[in-house]
């Protein structure tokens, strides 16, 4: 029961990252309906820029508390995405606003080519380590160990999350972006700022990868050039599994996606276990004497195969995700 | 109704058919001039060819966004390589193997295909992402308990193509003339390319290459047209599928060699890229598109240092990272400048056309 407890604090933890990452990707398709392939690449552009800055103030032996140097590193990596994401979208996506659908999805994907290889010209080709500032201390719940790091990622992200839902809900900005997800000509009709809105949306989505970023480096204590890539494509799969446009859906289905994923690889390399079964070969008898009857047709390894697997049964029954409105077919 | 019949075809069009013919037979033996490395490469541009045509089906006329074609193509290979070579001692000719590779992929398509047929756009999208993830990743780890695809290793010493004892894997000469062992399989790939291009130019004005197009444009209205939408589309994943799975044995063949390395996402994207750059839709463009992102990578490859070397006097940025750079800048900015595609069909310019102009 604990180790279940335990894979739950631990999805938790993660999927508050696949959850902030997965609104930048919710928050763009709901109001252009693109998918923003290079939103992985923002969160490992945040990710290295605040690894620079932290190791560059600690080179300069600033005695500032870590806390705060952590704090400038994260500063400079959200105005770096921010910018980043404005150029991005003035640059690649909005000239191709009335092109055909495809256009934009092309750019998109050239310009995560362009991220990566650039990433990998500033900061190399090999895994950067992140210096420990924060001393993760394990704290005992319920028989599981919770450390102050995993605490704080998760309350972090929960506040972010509750500040775009009040931007979203409670202000002129968030209302204007409602209205131009439902129906832009309209919107522009009523006075809006189409360009103003859909840039908000890529900004605000690009800080949130910063953060994003910054905790999944603390997390794990490295990075890499290339470590957007399956970031974006889990938050990506996150954001569908909620129902893609959909805020509440983009944090339900993060947090769901990576609590399903852990536990679940490691329940079904207990399940497939075949050495139970009565006719097994020879060649299959000896291997399962060989490693003390844990012989599993799928292991570990195909924990991605089954977070994919849950998203394809889940859009079987639910062809709009989770939280997903029905929508009528766009004409 | 009497069609006009076939007139008779006029020599200007014969003296360019018989010219392009010389030209496609000649290639291999001007491209060896800068090296066999060049003829492997037009050989891959004739397998992506087929790949952007096999997934010009699905995207292009149906219309169905798919991004784990890869899958098929993987699919193929492996029942290729499985069936010819020494892992199973297995070794069955190549025009066996080829209708099976093809089969079994076809069969994968549908199995794709059947669940999701009510998925919309982006999510499809997705779940044949996942598919094409899952493909690999099975490939990646069926080697324990019991093992079948060698796991990350893949492959190896998979036969040849080979007409009885006369095998393509080495050179040769015949009639007085050198072969090198891909030039041989330069003229293998083009006998099938040529052939899975006529069946697309025939399938595109075929019955079934209208009814896709009518989903593509409003799935509403053609069904009430009596179009099967179901199993039209169905038909669309099996038939890009198949051709995937052809691709892959010739892969196979050619390569004598696979890994699930070969079979990720990112390959699944170029060749998304190649069909929709080239033109969707319209064979001709996306056999452009599928020449041109086989072979702008390479150049770039041979072309940067010695650019660099020129510009600043040594190498600055190593070849492989800027080539990549360069491609991603390639695909944005053809991608601004040509929207529709470097070559669309002309239905499909013509209504971005009347668009612009009114709104």
């Amino acid at each position: 029961m604990d180790t279940f407890l335990q894979q739950i604090i631990n999805g938790l933890t993660l999927g508050s990252v696949y959850a902030l990452v997965a609104l930048g990707y919710t928050m763009v398709y709901g109001i252009i309906g693109l998918i923003n392939f290079a939103h992985g690449e923002v969160v490992m552009i945040g990710a290295m820029v605040s690894l620079s800055v932290i190791t560059a103030l600690l080179g300069a032996h600033v005695q500032l508390p870590s806390v705060l140097i952590i704090l400038a590193g994260l500063i400079v990596a959200v105005l770096v995405c921010m910018t980043l994401a404005y150029g991005m979208e003035k640059i690649a996506y909005r000239p191709l606003r009335k092109a055909p659908r495809l256009a934009p999805l092309i750019t998109a994907i050239g310009m995560s080519i362009i991220l990566q290889n650039l990433a990998l010209m500033i900061w190399g080709r090999n895994y950067l380590t992140f210096p420990t500032l924060i001393e993760p201390t394990p704290h005992n719940i319920l028989g599981a160990s919770m450390t102050d790091l995993q605490m704080l990622i998760v309350a972090l992200a929960g506040l972010l999350m509750a500040g775009l839902v009040f931007i979203v809900q409670r202000t002129r900005l968030g209302m204007a972006m409602r209205a131009t997800a439902q129906n832009p000509q309209v919107a522009g009709l009523m006075g809006i700022d189409i360009n103003v809105v859909i840039s908000a949306a890529f900004v605000i989505g690009a800080a949130l990868a910063a953060v994003a970023g910054l905790m999944v480096m603390t997390y794990y204590g490295i990075a890499h050039y290339y470590m957007g890539f399956l970031l974006g494509l889990k938050a990506f799969t996150a954001a569908v599994l909620g129902g893609i446009g959909n805020l509440a859906g983009a944090m339900l289905g993060g947090i769901l996606l990576s609590i399903i994923e852990a536990p679940g690889a490691g329940y079904i390399g207990d399940v497939s276990n075949i050495c139970g079964f009565p006719c097994l070969g020879d060649t299959l008898q000896e291997k399962c004497t060989a490693s003390d009857g844990q012989l599993s047709l799928f292991g570990s390894n195909y924990q991605d195969v089954f977070a994919f697997f849950v998203l394809i049964l889940v859009l079987i029954f639910r062809p709009s995700g989770l939280l997903g409105e029905r929508v009528a077919d766009r004409a | 109704m009497n069609r006009p019949r076939a007139k008779s075809i006029p020599p200007k069009v014969w003296a360019g058919v018989v010219l392009l013919a010389l030209a496609l037979a000649l290639l291999p033996f001007v491209a060896a001039f800068a090296g066999q490395a060049w003829v492997r490469i037009l050989n891959f541009a004739m397998l992506y060819i087929m790949l952007a045509l096999g997934l010009n089906i699905v995207v292009g006329f149906a219309g169905l966004l798919d991004l784990g074609y890869i899958a098929f193509y993987a699919v193929g290979a492996y029942v290729y390589a499985l069936l010819a070579s020494p892992h199973f001692g297995i070794h069955l000719p190549f025009w066996v193997i080829l209708p099976l590779s093809a089969g079994i992929a076809c069969a994968f398509g549908v199995l794709l295909g059947a669940p999701t047929l009510k998925l919309r756009g982006d999510y499809l999208a997705i779940v044949t992402l996942g598919f094409g993830e899952i493909i690999r990743i099975f490939l990646n780890n069926l080697n324990a308990p019991l093992n079948i695809t060698n796991g990350p290793q893949g492959v190896n010493l998979i036969d040849p193509f080979r007409i009885g004892s006369f095998s393509f894997a080495r050179p040769e000469v015949v009639l007085g003339v050198a072969f090198s062992g891909p030039q041989k399989y330069y003229y293998l790939l083009l006998l099938i390319t040529i052939g899975v291009v006529v069946v697309n130019l025939r399938l595109q004005n075929s019955r079934l290459g209208r009814a896709w197009e009518a989903i593509r444009e409003d799935e509403i209205a053609a069904k009430a047209m009596g179009i099967n939408t179901r199993n039209i589309k169905l038909l669309a994943f099996a038939m890009g599928a198949s051709f995937g799975g052809i691709a892959g044995a010739v892969f196979s063949a050619t390569q004598q060699f696979v890994s699930p390395e070969s079979f990720g996402l990112f390959e699944s994207i170029i060749v998304l890229a190649m069909v929709v750059l080239g033109g969707m839709g319209n064979i001709p463009g996306v056999i452009l598109g599928a020449i041109l992102l086989t072979l702008l990578p390479e150049v770039l490859r041979y072309t940067m240092e010695p650019l660099q070397n020129a510009l600043f006097g040594r190498v600055i940025l190593d070849a492989e990272t800027i080539r990549l750079l360069v491609f991603g800048i390639a695909l944005v900015a053809i991608m601004l400048y040509r929207p529709a595609g470097l070559w669309p069909s002309a239905v499909r310019k013509r209504e971005l056309e009347v668009k612009g102009g009114t709104a």
